[in-house]
């Protein structure tokens, strides 16, 4: 969901950029992060919690709550609120703690 | 009530309305009823009608014989709690700041809403006037009949939900 | 060991101006900042400020940063910039680690101005951790800066400024506002911003909280509840509402790890909005030459930072030798203005908590 038309601001169209989420090819834009591209495709759900396996989003989108950590690239625990999108990117939800 | 529902008293707006035989021309209504750390109605009021003072914390007051009903104050003000009102035989007209889409177009037939947010009747689009200066704050000028004088504040467009 | 003058942690309103004025009055500075851009949360308000001309009264947020961030790359030679930056660590010897693109780096300063500012605090329901809520600021950047709608429906809660903003915003956006809900029985923030609310047709519902989030893998419903005199939820009064998004706005709390971190003296003061750093008159805290500024020293309004980190920046290169050609008017002025912004009713928290933080009782 992207905002089209608005009274204030204006958003120029940008490149698209592909990623991979959970094997799914999914396409976002140069100047996302990778939460805000998650988001626009209507994915809210980014990991589970570790104990209990409860779903979990984002929260603060400015790299405070971790709440948004998923593991890009094989790397786990990646603050996805303030990771720039980039061509190319494989992005798993995490499960668990993440293993380096 | 204000302070509870963000709807302004009908006594507390009619404390900003000058007296009904001053609109014949257009006057600003200042509705900014709390002290609060702000003042570009006054430093962007070109004639020198709105008074605040050095206590940016003061309430604005309009000084009715100096306002020329020019709205520069309707677009400055960050709370958009001021719009311009007269009276033209059985019609009132107002100068209202709107900041969302689509963008109100002369001619067109809106709704008239009052404070609460409900559709009072109809608000006739006369002008509308959108220049740098304003950043994006439309000024839009509309027209209703005379008995929504102190009930009106703001439009809608006929195609909202 | 990279060495440095002064190093401010934080590139949003208070760092940026602190940067300003310590650059003209000749010192060399290094700003790092978290994210991949300046300008902190100013970039995302698309609202006309309040207050006064010299803090940028009817200029819209995202345009005083700009303002703001313009001034401090007018001085490449004076001001390094390092972005995607995060300090992860502050020493009491003026030592900081630094993490930038998986490398970790140690710097060292003569003065240090911390300028974090805050985050934002949380509320207790059942089923709170749901994907769909969120803080109003997230809401925020997600659909001002990246321009992507936050759900189809939104409830808010909380009646502070942002709360309020924040509600207008996703509005102006296309998103449906539900109802706008604040467990105190008054409006917590300036009603000029209710009333533009409430005339769009936003319900805004006083003594009111919410109980619980429904749904499975995201939000699906939001149960409120009334509250009574003693804000206890009264039976009954439950009522349920359909919508994929639910906002929190319940107030922040200042950003203070690192200052902890660096074994600075730290105060809890409710009305700064929590842990708070003891600081002198000239905004020192009992670290030398460690100097605060913005919201990390008290939540206040973006205009409150601006002038602080204007006047921050000034006492700092002072410090170090660096005297600004108009050093006492420009201070004179700048305690002037922190004295107007915060002398009104809505004034009122900072004034006490500032007092409670020097030690004092405040006297209304």
């Amino acid at each position: 969901m992207r905002i089209e038309k608005h009274p204030i601001l204006t958003f120029e169209p940008k490149e698209e950029l592909h990623f991979i989420f959970d094997g799914t090819p999914l396409t976002g834009y140069k100047g996302d992060t990778i939460q805000s591209a998650l988001h626009a495709c209507g994915i809210k759900k980014l990991s589970e919690s570790i104990e209990h396996h409860r779903p979990r989003g984002f929260y603060c989108a400015i790299g405070n709550c971790a709440s948004c950590d998923m593991t890009v690239n094989g790397k786990p625990n990646v603050r996805t609120c303030i990771t720039m999108l980039e061509e190319g990117m494989v992005i798993i939800s995490q499960k668990g703690k993440g293993v380096l | 009530m204000l302070d509870k529902t963000g709807i302004a008293l009908k006594e507390q707006v009619l404390s900003r309305f000058p007296k009904k035989e001053l609109l014949v021309k257009a006057k600003a209504i200042i509705e900014c009823y709390q002290d609060i750390p702000c003042n570009p109605c006054q430093t962007s009021c070109p004639f020198g009608a709105i008074y605040i003072g050095d206590d940016i914390n003061q309430q604005p007051k309009l000084i009715v014989e100096k306002c020329t009903g020019c709205g520069i104050c309707v677009t400055s003000c960050p709370g958009l709690a001021i719009m311009l009102a007269k009276t033209e035989r059985e019609k009132a007209v107002f100068k209202i700041p709107y900041e969302f889409l689509p963008v109100p177009k002369v001619g067109e037939n809106w709704y008239a809403v009052n404070r609460s947010g409900e559709i009072i009747g109809d608000a006739f689009i006369e002008m509308v006037q959108n220049i740098p200066r304003q950043d994006k704050t439309v000024l839009v000028t509309v027209s209703t009949k005379i008995d929504y004088l102190y009930d009106f504040v703001t439009i809608r467009s006929r195609d909202h939900e | 060991m990279i060495l440095k003058d002064l190093i401010i942690i934080g590139g949003g309103p208070a760092g940026l101006c602190a940067a300003k004025t310590a650059s003209e009055a000749g010192l060399n500075i290094l700003i790092i900042e978290r994210s991949p851009k300046l300008g902190g949360q100013l970039i995302k308000q698309t609202h006309k400020f309040f207050g006064s001309e010299k803090t940028y009264a009817k200029t819209r947020g995202f345009d005083i940063a700009k303002i703001l961030i313009g001034d401090v790359l007018k001085r490449p030679e004076q001001i390094e910039i390092l972005l995607d930056a995060t300090v992860v660590g502050l020493y009491p010897d003026h030592e900081l680690t630094v993490y930038q693109y998986g490398i970790y780096s140690k710097y060292k300063a003569k003065a240090i101005v911390v300028a974090t500012g805050a985050s934002e605090k949380f509320l207790a329901f059942e089923n709170n951790d749901l994907p769909g809520i969120y803080g109003a600021g997230a809401v925020q950047t997600l659909m001002n800066l990246y321009g992507v709608l936050p759900g189809n429906s939104i409830v808010m809660v909380g009646s502070g400024n942002i709360g309020l903003i924040v509600s207008y915003q996703l509005m102006q956006a296309g998103v449906k506002v539900k109802a706008l809900v604040e467990a105190a029985p008054k409006i917590g923030g300036y009603l000029v911003h209710a009333s533009k609310l409430r005339r769009l047709g936003v319900p805004i519902m006083t003594s009111t909280t919410v109980k619980r989030a429904i749904g499975k893998d995201a939000l699906e419903q939001v149960e409120l509840v009334s509250l009574n005199e003693k804000w206890e939820m009264i039976q009954g009064s439950e009522k349920i509402i359909d919508t994929d998004a639910l906002c929190i706005s319940v107030g922040l709390s200042p950003l203070h790890q690192l200052l902890s971190m660096a074994h600075v003296e730290m105060k809890f003061v409710n009305e700064l909005g929590g842990m708070v750093p003891v600081i002198s008159s000239e905004h020192e805290t009992s670290v030398k030459n460690l100097f605060v500024c913005g919201d990390v020293v008290g939540i206040e309004e973006a205009s409150s930072a601006i002038v602080e980190g204007y006047l921050v920046g000034l006492i700092a290169a002072k410090r170090l030798g660096y005297i600004h050609p108009n050093y006492e008017t420009l201070e004179a002025n700048y305690h002037a203005q922190l004295t107007n912004l915060r002398s009104g009713p809505f004034g009122l928290k900072t004034r006490i908590g500032l007092a409670k933080l020097r030690g004092e009782d405040y006297a209304r």
